[in-house]
């Protein structure tokens, strides 16, 4: 009863999102399709911060290598947008891989700190490479780089479901970790350390595990951003790339499947609207993250699923 | 100018950069030790000192040098209140929590960046210093105010030093550091021995930071090298402890001119980043010393 209630659920989210790119304006539509590769970014991070208590503050390397990884590909050596994508989510992978077996054998503040100077590093290295990597004033992809299967991803349809595309598949796959054994350890790790190894998990492997496949979804959803937008840049490597997709998952609610989603929704569109009104918009992304950890720690779905539908995946 | 000219000009550079970054250092590593708080808005406490020492000098007609000094005394008080606001408002609330303190500062951080810009505008403005005096010496003219900068960060730190050691409020500085629970025992108001704490430390943040806006100029996001650089000597003289804090800027600061002159200034951060990320994950207590 519960599964079905869950899976008609999700799956209806899926399908007012197909239905929206009739009835929204352009404008919307582009940003929706914008919102759900970051939405699978978030997903990602919640993966690692959510479910198995992983802050991180360096995601944006896992980003930017995927945005790089499938970028640099398709820029250099004129890859197509499909084995880019590929290229790009197993850098991510390949990044959280390389970062974790290092920033893992730390904990709490200092995990937090390792990361995000790794993510420092990374950025630095980016822009210490100029020449190849365009630096601060980034790549224009070829659009060569931009056809999947023969299709323009510059034009709006195939762009947007492509998008919905690859976010549905990651909503579906962390809704599958997550009911998973494997996501009810992580969970497990977050809780309780200590005694999750005293029941025989060991906590290096399952947050290592859990980090990878942050990874793979940060880096996918690198990739997808550079190849459907067309632009590769060093300012998707900047720390502001690792504290948004906290803030969305802080928003929608940490350790939900449609949190991530729900978060990067209303954050993208108060940012859009408080872009409107001033150049110091990014005040609130500061407001937000400090109301939010002063008076909602558990964020919107959080507080839902505790006081009402406590099925919420 | 051949080398050994160049390396002494690198070495005096690297001496003003790690004098003032062992000052901000000093109020990051403060505010960890006794809080255990990890302020990622250490950086726009800097950021705001410099700001207010362009308000004050340019409010404040007359003489440089009277200007200058007024700042030093009003931009690290401001900075102080503000601080003491946002200890009692967002860091008390939290309980001090660790991870729920650093998101929280995040979003100080973009707060007090974005309301400057704002109010301030996205321009750099200079300062004048407080004295025109150059030395010159047989390969180069060098500017006498910058050696002013290392002997004031050099007193300053000293009296930090002699605050923490030998008042009483440094003794119930560091009995709270060392056992929160037993000090509140013991009588000691331990809300505001924090508030206190974190007022010095970013009060300590804006001081470096008038004494470095006349060679930089102050700007709305100048705040984001001296938070990295701190970070990474806090980290690597061992979170917590102030001698360690001292030598590890010493070393950051003379090696960051040296390679910055030499070779580039973003290789010289690639590989001071990584190694504190090493210095992390291989050897938690830094570099130096005990764990505090």
């Amino acid at each position: 009863m519960t599964a079905a209630r869950i899976w008609a659920l999700h799956l209806a989210l899926i399908a007012a999102l197909f239905a929206a790119q009739y009835l929204l304006p352009p404008y919307h539509v582009t940003n929706l399709a914008r919102i759900m590769v970051l939405a699978v970014f978030a997903m990602g991070y919640n993966l690692a911060f959510g479910y198995t208590g992983l802050l991180s503050l360096g995601h944006a390397l896992f980003f930017a290598a995927g945005m790089y990884g499938g970028g640099l590909l398709s820029y250099h050596l004129g890859w197509t947008a499909l084995p880019a994508l590929i290229a790009g989510l197993a850098a991510g992978g390949m990044m959280a891989g390389a970062v974790g077996l290092l920033a893992l054998r730390t904990t709490g503040v200092s995990f937090m700190i390792v990361t995000l100077m790794f993510a420092q590093a990374g950025y630095l290295t980016i822009l210490y490479f100029g020449p190849t990597t365009g630096g601060d004033e980034g790549l224009n992809l070829p659009a060569a780089g931009r056809s999947l299967l023969g299709f323009s991803l510059s034009a709006d349809g195939p762009r947007y479901l492509v998008a919905l595309g690859l976010f549905s598949t990651a909503l579906l796959c962390c809704l599958g970790i997550a009911r998973s054994r494997l996501g009810r350890i992580m969970v497990a790790m977050r809780e309780n350390e200590e005694r999750s190894r005293m029941l025989g998990y060991n906590p290096f492997t399952v947050k290592l595990i859990a980090l990878v496949l942050s990874g793979l979804f940060s880096g996918l959803a690198g990739a997808a951003y550079g190849v459907l937008f067309g632009y590769v840049g060093a300012s998707f490597a900047t720390i502001q790339y690792s504290i948004l997709p906290m803030l969305y998952v802080l928003l929608g609610g940490a350790g939900t499947v449609i949190g991530p989603f729900l978060g990067a929704l209303l954050m993208f569109y108060l940012i859009d609207f408080a872009s409107g009104l001033t150049s110091a918009y990014l005040f609130f992304v500061g407001a937000a993250l400090v109301t939010l950890v002063l008076f909602a720690p558990k964020g919107i779905l959080g507080t839902i699923r505790e006081r009402w539908l406590g099925w919420l995946p | 100018m051949s080398f050994g000219p160049f390396l002494l000009l690198a070495l005096m550079e690297g001496m003003v950069t790690a004098a003032v970054l062992a000052l901000s250092a000093a109020g990051l590593s403060l505010v960890f030790g006794v809080m255990r708080v990890v302020n990622v808005a250490h950086g726009e406490f800097y950021m705001l000192g410099a700001v207010i020492a362009w308000f004050v000098t340019t409010m404040i007609p007359g003489s440089p040098a009277v200007a200058f000094v007024a700042a030093l005394v009003i931009a690290p008080l401001l900075v102080g209140a503000l601080a003491a606001a946002a200890d009692g408002l967002i860091l008390k609330r939290l309980n001090y929590d660790p991870e729920a303190t650093i998101v929280a500062t995040i979003g100080l951080l973009y707060m007090i960046q974005q309301a400057v810009l704002s109010l301030y505008g996205p321009n750099a403005n200079p300062v004048a210093a407080p004295f025109e005096w150059r030395i010159q010496l047989p390969w180069f003219g060098y500017s006498g105010y910058k050696l002013f900068v290392v002997a004031a960060a050099a007193t300053l730190l000293l009296a930090v030093w002699a605050l923490m050691t030998r008042t009483k409020a440094g003794l119930v500085m560091r009995a709270t550091q060392i056992d929160r629970t037993t000090a509140r025992a013991f009588g000691i108001n331990v809300d505001r021995v924090y508030m206190g704490t974190f007022a010095l430390g970013a009060g300590l943040a804006a001081l470096a930071a008038v004494l470095i806006v006349p060679i930089q100029q102050a700007h709305y996001l100048m705040g984001g090298d001296p938070l990295l650089l701190s970070f990474i000597v806090v980290i690597i003289g061992g979170l917590g402890s102030l001698r360690g804090t001292l030598l590890a800027a010493l070393i950051i600061g003379l090696s960051d001119g040296v390679i910055s002159m030499f070779f580039s200034p973003t290789l010289a951060k690639i590989l001071a980043t990584l190694l504190v990320a090493m210095v992390l994950v291989f050897r938690p207590q830094g570099l130096f010393g005990a764990r505090a």
